[in-house]
């Protein structure tokens, strides 16, 4: 190495593959769970997988020892979010598939990956997207900083481990303003859509990643009961769904030079102002 | 009657509106306590008390403040182990988010987010996918622990305060664990409107502003609301990140959302179909927003919202 880059870096990234969210989503009954064909890659979950790859680029990359792997959990399907990660440029994969995991709601889910991040060891650095965009809960990242005692920097619009350090740093908008955070390694982090550009897939990639192993556990290889996951390992239910009825569309009008005036009746007739 | 905690990020002088939404939900159902995220001094229990709270949970000592999240997760635990509460209630915030979903682990507790309701026996209601689907939701094992929307809960007046007679219970927290050290902290530039997720109206711009923001927050003055802005509008740099709505933004449900030059693309009515009344203003005729929309304007917004702020000011006097 002819840079002072520090100690390589294992970097762990989280991914989900999730329904699109450019078209209609439904759930399904019974059980309300969602439909999960037309899945993709979750946007927010590039933004991640930027992050890894440009923390490991920033000290060298994999010629200097440092590894990023994907991570996901779900059904088969979901390997493709695995696969869209490898391209992207992650080395390795992981898919956590078992068909006890349905309906596991974030407290089962975030044990189930805790477990296999244990179960793996030797990670440095493990990256979550700021939410996945089927749920939207952002509970698992927090959840899996407490099941691993881990310090987390979540919710982060800028990220950085200054070349040689083990500190990691980084900025995150909250209700108070925006904090500049600080942890030393070993850390979970989550980032934002604003942190990063995510890269798109090229040609090269795409075909380097057919290369690249995925590893898949099961429920029993991780030691893990079926009743601690699923429905059963869950400790919310969901009772019931209904489709938001449709919001009817009012009445359009077209400016015709006074349309602000007529805006401000609406407010008035509806007692808005 | 049960024992319900609000947890209270950062108590000042007077409640907060979403503060006082979480104390009148709480007192609703149960025997309401805050818990102290942040220092309080006598006028901030006294503010509390008026909005519901008969006692406090506090750090002995003062909470750790420069340390996130993981602190107040070891408060809020202790609180619920000391209080023996059946539910507690927190700001549906990343914060508030974030302290629920560690806690729920350490107490083997079910968290539901994004709370708009919650019923006698707890059973929670809340918008999934992006408003789309309705559901109602239980915890089942340990305290339900709930994050709730801004503008959620009606609230009555004030009622006189009563005092702040209302005991203090401060509880010794162990070792909080490993957390980040909040190093500095930049404070939100004061704007003088009102906090997008809590505001009662919402006026939001997009790429139809065409860098000018100007009439979106002219006619936002005018009413007294917030600014709001679609993706578009923020990544083209036209106003800061914090006003954006939608998927990966603010969540909001207002009474009243004004679309301007939003083109209503599925995330972006996200941001706004829980909205009680929509306006849209928009060029194209076609624009997916006028199909939510119950006033639609087929115009341009630099003609329509200039317009509108002055009659809206003529008509105040």
């Amino acid at each position: 190495m002819s840079q002072n880059t520090g100690t390589p870096l294992n970097i762990l990234v989280l991914v989900k593959h999730v329904p699109d969210v450019q078209f209609e989503r439904h759930l399904t009954s019974p059980g309300q769970r969602l439909d999960r064909s037309d899945s993709v890659l979750s946007e927010l979950d590039e933004y991640a997988i930027e992050a890894a790859l440009a923390l490991s680029e920033s000290r060298g990359g994999e010629k200097a020892g440092n590894t990023v792997t994907a991570m996901t959990m779900g059904p088969d399907a979901a390997a493709n979010a695995v696969k869209k990660s490898l391209q992207m440029g992650a080395a390795a994969g992981v898919h956590i598939c078992d068909p006890a995991l349905a309906g596991s709601d974030a407290g089962a889910t975030s044990l189930v990956l805790a477990t296999a991040i244990k179960q793996l060891g030797g990670f440095d650095v493990v990256l979550t997207g700021m939410a996945s965009t089927d749920a939207e809960t952002s509970l698992v990242p927090a959840q899996l900083a407490e099941r691993l005692g881990l310090a987390q920097l979540t919710n982060l619009s800028k990220l950085e481990i200054a070349p040689g350090t083990t500190t990691v740093t980084g900025l995150r908008v909250g209700e108070d303003g925006v904090q500049s955070l600080e942890a030393a390694l070993p850390v979970l982090v989550s980032v934002t859509d604003q942190a990063n550009e995510p890269r798109y897939p090229n040609f090269r990639g795409i075909l380097a990643a057919k290369k690249k192993k995925i590893t898949t556990l099961t429920l029993a290889e991780l030691g893990l009961a079926e009743g601690a996951v699923g429905a059963a390992g869950s400790a919310t239910r969901v009772l019931s769904a209904a489709p938001r009825p449709p919001r009817a569309a009012g009445q359009v009008i077209t400016d015709s030079g006074e349309a602000g005036i007529a805006l401000v009746d609406f407010l008035a007739d509806a007692k808005l102002i | 009657m049960s024992n319900i905690l609000v947890y209270i990020h950062a108590p000042a002088g007077a409640p907060t509106k979403g503060q006082r939404e979480l104390l009148a939900l709480a007192a609703r159902l149960g025997e309401a306590s805050a818990v102290l995220g942040g220092p309080a001094d006598a006028a901030a229990l006294s503010g509390l008390a008026s909005a519901g709270a008969t006692g406090f949970y506090a750090a002995a000592g003062g909470l750790d403040a420069t340390g996130l999240i993981a602190p107040a997760v070891s408060l809020l635990e202790a609180a619920v182990r000391a209080s023996g509460a059946t539910a507690v209630l927190l700001p549906n915030t990343v914060e508030g988010r974030e302290i629920a979903a560690r806690a729920a682990v350490r107490l083997d507790a079910g968290v539901i987010t994004d709370a708009i309701d919650v019923d006698a026996d707890f059973t929670v209601t809340k918008p999934v996918l992006a408003g789309s689907y309705t559901v109602k939701a239980q915890a089942t094992r340990g305290p339900a622990l709930i994050t709730l929307k801004a503008n959620s809960v009606e609230l009555r007046e004030a009622a006189p305060a009563a005092g702040a007679a209302a005991p203090v219970h401060e509880l010794e927290l162990g070792e909080a664990g490993p957390a980040a050290r909040i190093t500095a902290t930049a404070e939100h530039t004061a704007t003088g409107r009102p906090e997008l997720s809590e505001a009662r109206f919402v006026v939001a711009g997009g790429r139809g502003v065409d860098g000018d923001f100007g009439p979106v927050e002219d006619l936002a003055d005018a009413l007294g609301a917030a600014v709001g802005a679609s993706r578009a509008a923020t990544d083209a740099g036209w106003i800061d990140h914090s006003a954006q709505v939608g998927q990966t933004g603010t969540t909001v449900s207002p009474q009243l959302y004004i679309s301007a030059g939003i083109s209503g693309a599925i995330q972006q009515k996200a941001g706004m179909q829980t909205a009680k009344t929509i306006i849209a203003i928009n060029k194209d005729p076609d624009a997916p927003v006028f199909e939510i929309a119950d006033l639609g304007i087929v115009g341009d917004l630099a003609q329509v919202l200039p317009q509108a702020a002055a009659e809206i000011r003529r008509r105040k006097g």
